[in-house]
């Protein structure tokens, strides 16, 4: 059981079963303010499930999910789909389920480098600039917790290091705690404080170098993967394709790791 | 090259029409039909666009057939066809948002088997019930023609009602269409949001009932939205010109009827269709 005193959400011991299969399996993790939780893991490790289990979207089987009383929450989905969706200019969005003014509404926009777009249509947004518009929209509620699933997605990658970047300033700038989903391995080690790997039970977590060298990470990712990301901390040089390939590869092979040993805990 | 003597005989073509036209409207029949038919299409606009947003074309079209097999209950029970409608539309409602929770069946899957039972049920029953299911097309394809006073007040209270409600929903509703995670979240009440607003399908198919029939109700919603969607800019104007499109649907569906003595349900239905393909050339606006 995890004892956090100052954490703003906190999982306790969280299981969620779906169709007889185990998609979060005693799952524990914590985020007190001012820190940033990246939780990784392979594709359907139950990385965005956890989320929404820890938002109250979804219902956990067993378990305990905790808010500080009065939690005020900004978050931004993983898919956000705007094909033939409702007529939307930015502004509306920004107020879809809040009031706010003007000057607060250019504020937030600002703050994520995206105000000259404040009366463009949500429906002629590129990928990167509509993650920038949600991360403001999430801002505009002066949260104490943003929670961001896969916030690079659909984004280049010097976009992708823009986005991280603007991230931990946000971090610096409001204090507030961040949860953030990632399958990309990159980037998200430098600017974590806390990383804590997923593949429905918690395979191990800690610091970014800690977790890089855990043994258990290795084989959830792959060496190749490990010694990668321990590169890309020295030069930003590297391959997404096959990168990417090789962590759901792996992840593969874990799978079946995992189904030989179901009663494996960490 | 136009001489005068062709604009002249245009000219008395134009007013020929238009005094038939005008004929017609001095009708009692034809202005109820029309007072009733604009009733309908005032509540369409707003419905379709949540339908359109939402993907739930085939979901009101199986509200639809359940009304059906409401009014075919109806029948066998002697209680009025559009309550029967109602209660069964609602109840099938309520079953599909229990469903929808599932994961053994896709939800269109779901829809598939439940809207066609439903069909082949009320037909069936309306056969057993009355020995013949061709007296009984007007409640799948409309008569609006024979409209009572009564029925345009009935079009005309439920319509009005309907639009108070959609009122109260329409800015959750919105925040909902747009992502329904993310309107959760932030502290909308989904659940009941979404079971007010199927619950007002329900009443709004059951009135549209003698208006454009059972079969076609959803096209009446759908189409006029579809249309609007190419040229709206925010979701309001998008439902306003929607119930504008679905009245001139249904005046120019009533004035085909009256001219081609066509069946006046699929004429306003053939109206819409064709003032949304009108609407290609204009263009996505957002």
């Amino acid at each position: 059981m995890l004892k956090v005193n100052n954490a703003l959400v906190t999982a306790h011991d969280v299981s969620l079963k779906a169709g007889g299969r185990l998609i979060l399996d005693r799952v524990n993790l914590a985020v007190r303010p001012g820190e940033i939780v990246t939780i990784i893991g392979p594709n359907g490790a139950g990385k965005s499930t956890l989320v929404k289990v820890l938002l109250g979207l979804v219902p956990q089987t067993s378990g305990k999910v905790e808010k500080q009383a009065g939690l005020r929450i900004g978050y931004v989905p993983q898919r956000f789909p705007i094909a033939m969706n409702v007529p939307l200019s930015v502004r509306r969005l920004m107020t879809l389920t809040l009031a706010a003014n003007d000057a607060e509404i250019t504020k937030a926009l600002d703050e994520t480098g995206v105000a000259h777009l404040v009366d463009a249509w949500v429906a002629d947004l590129s990928g990167g600039e509509l993650q920038r518009v949600l991360l403001a929209r999430a801002l505009l509620r002066r949260p104490q917790l943003l929670v961001l699933d896969e916030p690079v997605q659909a984004v280049d990658f010097h976009g992708e290091v823009k986005l991280y970047e603007l991230i931990s300033a946000i971090r610096k700038a409001h204090g507030c705690g961040i949860l953030m989903v990632s399958h990309d391995l990159h980037m998200v080690m430098a600017e974590s404080d806390h990383v804590v790997c997923l593949n429905s039970h918690v395979c191990c977590e800690g610091g970014p170098t800690a977790v890089q060298k855990d043994p258990e990470f290795a084989k959830l990712f792959g060496p190749a993967a490990a010694r990668m990301i321990a590169a890309y901390t020295h030069h930003h040089d590297h391959d997404h394709e096959s990168h990417s390939h090789e962590g759901h590869d792996h992840a593969h092979d874990h799978h079946g790791h995992h189904h030989h040993h179901p009663g494996h805990r960490h | 090259m136009i001489t005068p003597t062709i604009i002249t005989a245009t000219t008395t073509t134009i007013r020929a029409i238009a005094t038939d036209m005008l004929d017609i409207l001095s009708e009692p029949f034809f202005r109820r039909a029309v007072i009733a038919g604009l009733g309908v299409a005032l509540v369409a606009g707003p419905i379709g666009c949540f339908i359109v947003w939402r993907r739930m074309a085939y979901f009101g079209e199986t509200l639809a057939h359940a009304g059906l097999l409401g009014a075919g209950l109806g029948l066998l029970f002697n209680v009025d066809i559009a309550v029967g409608a109602v209660v069964v539309a609602m109840i099938l409602a309520l079953i599909l948002i229990a469903l929808r929770r599932q994961k053994q069946l896709a939800v269109d899957t779901i829809l598939g088997i439940l809207s066609h039972t439903a069909l082949a049920l009320g037909v069936v029953v309306i056969g057993l019930v009355t020995g013949a299911v061709t007296g009984h097309l007007d409640i799948l394809f409309g008569d609006v023609l024979t409209v009572s006073t009564r029925d345009v007040w009935v079009v005309w209270g439920v319509a009005s009602v309907s639009l108070l409600l959609l009122a109260t929903l329409w800015r959750h509703m919105i925040a909902i269409s747009v992502h329904e995670d993310l309107a959760r979240a932030e502290g909308i009440n989904v659940q009941r949001t979404e079971l007010l607003f199927t619950l007002l399908i329900a009443f709004v198919v059951a009135m549209s009932m003698k208006i454009v029939g059972l079969l076609l109700i959803t096209a009446l919603t759908v189409m006029p939205a579809a249309a609007a969607r190419r040229i709206a800019s925010t979701p309001e104007t998008m439902a306003l010109l929607s119930s504008a499109i679905a009245a001139v649907a249904v005046i120019a569906g009533l004035f085909m009827s009256a001219a081609w003595g066509t069946v006046a349900g699929p004429s306003i239905v053939l109206s819409a269709g064709l003032l949304f393909v009108l609407t290609l050339p204009l263009g996505q606006r957002s």
